[in-house]
C-alpha cells in the first residue's frame, strides 16, 4: 500500500499553496481550545503526534480525551455547538483552514469508533462502500480482500462475504470497521475505545492489529485501560479534568518514560491507582 | 394504641408479618388495574366486533323479489325465457320497450354485434324489470324465517323470496344506478384508486423530503422552530378545513391546471377544477403533516453511531443520507406513509367541499375526470330513504374496507422486504 505522506488537502486557485515542509508531525496541535456552547470542554491541548507510531490518550472520564480525539477529523463539526480556538496541522497543514473540506479530512484520517459499528449491509458490501463513494476505481473485489486481511480478518469471513456484517461476533465487527477504515487508504487512524466493549480475547488481537497497522499507518488510540496503553503504544498523552470540569493534557512523552518516571504528580497517582 | 406502636416501629423497613401483607396488598393493587385496562381493551373490542355485525348484518339477507313482467308470460311456444335465441329475446325486447330506449341501446353497441347473453341482460333488466320490495337483514333472515314468509304472503303475493348477498361480483363491476338492483360502486372504487394514487404521488415525496430538510440540513433557529410548530399543530387541523383550503387553491385558483384545460384535456369554457387532481391534492395536504412527523420520528431513531460511521469514511452529508439514514428509516417511514393514507382513503368531508360527484356513472379515465369515491359513494345511499340503499352502503363499506386491507396489506409487505433488505441478508 502506497502512502504519500506529503500530499497536501486538495484546495482551491485562491488557497494558500502547500508548504514546501509537509511538517514532521502527523498531527500537531497548537493551543487547542474546545467548546460545547458556553461549556470550555478542554484547554491548551499542546500535542505532538509521530507518524507511524501508536500514540495512547488515557485519563480519567470526562478529561476531554475523546473530545481531542474528534477534533482530529473534524468528527465534532457534527455537533452543532460544538466549537474550536486554535489550530490542528495534519502533515503541516491546519485541518479546520477555511478551504479545507472535512469530507476530505475524514477520509484520509479514519476512525474507529468504541462500539462496532458495521453498517447493516454484507460483510462486502461494509469493506466496499467507502471505498466507492470516495471514487475508488478498479477491481472491488482485490480491495475488500487486501482490507480485510489488512484487518485480520479474512480467514474467517471469507467464505462468507456476503452475509450480514451484524451476524459476526462483536470483535470480528470492529475488526470490519477497522478493515472498512483501512479501505478508503487513510494516513491516519483514530481509534476511540476500540477494545472497551470486547471480550479478553478479542482485545488482544485488536491490540495486536494495532500494532501491525503502525508500519504503515499513525494510530491514535483513547483507551481507559492503562494495560493496554502500556502495552501497545509508543507515546501516552495523560489528560486530566479541573473543577470546572475542562480538560487538559497534563503530560505527554514516551510511554516507558509516562508509566515509570512520570514527572507530573498528577500522572504518577492516576497510574498507580491513586486517582480520586 | 397500636397506631402508636406501629408509628414506632414503622421507621425503617417493615416487619416480616407486615410485609408480607403489603406484598398482597400491592399486588392486589396491581390486578385491579390490569383488569381496568383488560375492561379497556374489552370495550374497544365489543365497539369493533359491533361495527362488523353490524355491516354484515345489512351486507346480506333476504329479499323479496317482484318482477314487472312474469317472465313465464314472455315465454314464446313453450320454451322458457331463458333457453330462447338472440333473435327472439331481441324481438320482445323491441316489442316491450320504447324506441328511444331502443336506440340508445343500439347506439351503445349495435344489437347485431351484441351476443345472447348481452340481450337477455337487457330483456330481464328492461323488460322482466325485477324490484326489490322489502328486504331483511342476515339476522333477521336467520332467525326470523317463518314470519318473513308470512310476510310475503299477506303483502307481495307475487314477490318471490331469495337469499342476496349484497357484495357480488356485479355490485363490484357495476356503475352507479338509481335502481338499487343494478347499482354497484365500480365509479367509486376507481375514484378512490385514483384519489389515492395522486395522493401518494404528491404526500410521500414532499412529506419525506420536508422530514430530511427538518431533521438533517434545517438549523436549529427560531425560524425552523416556527415551522415545526406548525407542522405539528397542522396534524391536528379539522380536515373540512383542508377541503375549504382545497376548494380555494386547487379547484378556484389553479383550475386551469387542475381542470386539464393548461394541458389541451379539457375545454376551456367549460372546464372546472373539480376533478381527481385537485381531490388528491388536497387529500395530499391532509396527510402531509402526518407523513412529516412520522418520518422524522423514523429519521430521528436511526442511531447515530450509523451517521458517524459514514462520515468518518469521508462521506458527504448527502451520501449519509441516501445510503443509510434514508433505507434505516424507510420502514418507519413506510408505517407512517400506510397510517396516513388509510385516513386518507376514509376522508369524506374535504371532498364533499372539494366537490366530488354524488351521481356519477362514468368511470374516471385520468386526474382531470370528474370523480366520487367509496365514503361519498357510501354517504349518498346511507341518505337516501329507501332501505335497499342501506344494504348497498353496508356493501360498499365492506369494499372499502377491502380496499383498505388491500393497500395496507401490500404496503406492509413492502415494509418487511424493505426490513430484510436492510439486515444485510
Amino acid at each position: 500500500m502506497t502512502i504519500t505522506l506529503e500530499r497536501p488537502m486538495v484546495r482551491r486557485k485562491e488557497s494558500p499553496a502547500p508548504q514546501a515542509n509537509g511538517g514532521q508531525y502527523a498531527i500537531e496541535t497548537n493551543g487547542l481550545n474546545i467548546y460545547y456552547g458556553a461549556f470550555h470542554a478542554v484547554r491548551n491541548v499542546e500535542m505532538k503526534v509521530a507518524r507511524r507510531k501508536i500514540t495512547a490518550m488515557i485519563g480519567p472520564s470526562g478529561c476531554g480525551k475523546s473530545t481531542v480525539l474528534r477534533c482530529f477529523n473534524r468528527m465534532n463539526d457534527l455537533i452543532p455547538s460544538a466549537r474550536i480556538e486554535g489550530e490542528v496541522l495534519f502533515q503541516g497543514e491546519n485541518i479546520y483552514a477555511d478551504y479545507v473540506d472535512s469530507v476530505e479530512v475524514r477520509r484520509r484520517i479514519g476512525m474507529v469508533f468504541q462500539k462496532a459499528n458495521p453498517f447493516p449491509k454484507s460483510i462486502y458490501d461494509n469493506v466496499a462502500w467507502g471505498a466507492r463513494i470516495n471514487g475508488f476505481k478498479g477491481n472491488v473485489d482485490n480491495m475488500v480482500e487486501r482490507s480485510l486481511r489488512g484487518a485480520a480478518l479474512w480467514d474467517e469471513v471469507k467464505d462468507k462475504l456476503q452475509q450480514s456484517a451484524l451476524g459476526l461476533s462483536g470483535g470480528q465487527q470492529q475488526r470490519l470497521c477497522i478493515a472498512r477504515a483501512i479501505a478508503v487508504e487513510p494516513e491516519i487512524i483514530l481509534m476511540d475505545e476500540p477494545a472497551s466493549a470486547l471480550d479478553p480475547i478479542a482485545t488482544l488481537r485488536i491490540e495486536d492489529l494495532m500494532q501491525e497497522l503502525a508500519k504503515d499507518y499513525t494510530i491514535i488510540v483513547v483507551t481507559h485501560n492503562m494495560q493496554q496503553a502500556a502495552r501497545v503504544s509508543d507515546f501516552t498523552a495523560f489528560f486530566s479534568v479541573d473543577e470546572q470540569r475542562t480538560g487538559h493534557m497534563v503530560e505527554f512523552g514516551p510511554t516507558d518514560q509516562i508509566f515509570t518516571n512520570p514527572s507530573d504528580q498528577r500522572t504518577e497517582d492516576y497510574i498507580t491507582g491513586r486517582f480520586g | 394504641m397500636s397506631q402508636n406502636t406501629q408509628a414506632e416501629s414503622g421507621v425503617g423497613m417493615p416487619k416480616e408479618a407486615e410485609y408480607s401483607e403489603l406484598v398482597a396488598r400491592r399486588q392486589r393493587q396491581g390486578r385491579i388495574w390490569a383488569m381496568v385496562f383488560q375492561a379497556a381493551t374489552l370495550v374497544g373490542i365489543l365497539a369493533l366486533t359491533a361495527l362488523l355485525y353490524n355491516i354484515v348484518t345489512e351486507s346480506f339477507g333476504l329479499v323479496a323479489l317482484e318482477n314487472e313482467v312474469d317472465p313465464i308470460s314472455l315465454a314464446v311456444r313453450g320454451i322458457p325465457l331463458e333457453e330462447l335465441s338472440k333473435e327472439q329475446l331481441q324481438t320482445i325486447l323491441e316489442a316491450n320497450i320504447s324506441a328511444g330506449l331502443l336506440r340508445r341501446f343500439e347506439n351503445d353497441q349495435p344489437f347485431a354485434e351484441r351476443d345472447r347473453e348481452s340481450v337477455y341482460g337487457l330483456v330481464l333488466e328492461r323488460v322482466v324489470e325485477p324490484r326489490i320490495v322489502a328486504t331483511w337483514t342476515l339476522q333477521e333472515s336467520l332467525f326470523q324465517r317463518e314470519q318473513i314468509e308470512a310476510e310475503i304472503a299477506a303483502k307481495y303475493p307475487n314477490a318471490v323470496l331469495e337469499f342476496r348477498s349484497w357484495v357480488n361480483p356485479n355490485f363490484v363491476s357495476s356503475t352507479q344506478s338509481s335502481v338499487p338492483i343494478q347499482a354497484g360502486v365500480r365509479t367509486a372504487l376507481f375514484g378512490s384508486l385514483w384519489v389515492i394514487l395522486i395522493t401518494i404521488l404528491f404526500a410521500f415525496p414532499v412529506g419525506v423530503g420536508a422530514a430530511i430538510y427538518l431533521e438533517e440540513y434545517a438549523d436549529d433557529n427560531p425560524i425552523n422552530r416556527l415551522i415545526q410548530t406548525n407542522i405539528n399543530n397542522l396534524a391536528g387541523v379539522p380536515s373540512i378545513i383542508y377541503g375549504m383550503l382545497g376548494l380555494a387553491i386547487f379547484v378556484r385558483t389553479m383550475q386551469p391546471l387542475t381542470s386539464g384545460a393548461l394541458l389541451g384535456l379539457a375545454d376551456a369554457s367549460t372546464a372546472n377544477g373539480r376533478t381527481i387532481l385537485s381531490a388528491g391534492l388536497t387529500l395530499g395536504l391532509l396527510i402531509l403533516p402526518m407523513i412529516i412527523i412520522n418520518a422524522q420520528e423514523a429519521i430521528r431513531a436511526v442511531p447515530s453511531t450509523l451517521r458517524q460511521a459514514g462520515y468518518g469514511l469521508g462521506a458527504t452529508q448527502w451520501q449519509v443520507i441516501w445510503h443509510h439514514v434514508l433505507p434505516s428509516s424507510m420502514p418507519g417511514i413506510l408505517t407512517g406513509t400506510i397510517l396516513s393514507i388509510s385516513r386518507a382513503i376514509g376522508e369524506t368531508a374535504p371532498l364533499v367541499v372539494i366537490g366530488a360527484s354524488t351521481f356519477i356513472a362514468v368511470d374516471p379515465n385520468g386526474p382531470f375526470s370528474k370523480f366520487t369515491v367509496l365514503p361519498i359513494q357510501i354517504y349518498q345511499w346511507t341518505s337516501r330513504p329507501q332501505d335497499e340503499f342501506r344494504n348497498l352502503a353496508a356493501a360498499a363499506i365492506l369494499v372499502l374496507l377491502a380496499l383498505l386491507l388491500t393497500l395496507n396489506a401490500s404496503a406492509v409487505l413492502l415494509r418487511n422486504r424493505f426490513s430484510v433488505a436492510r439486515a444485510g441478508m
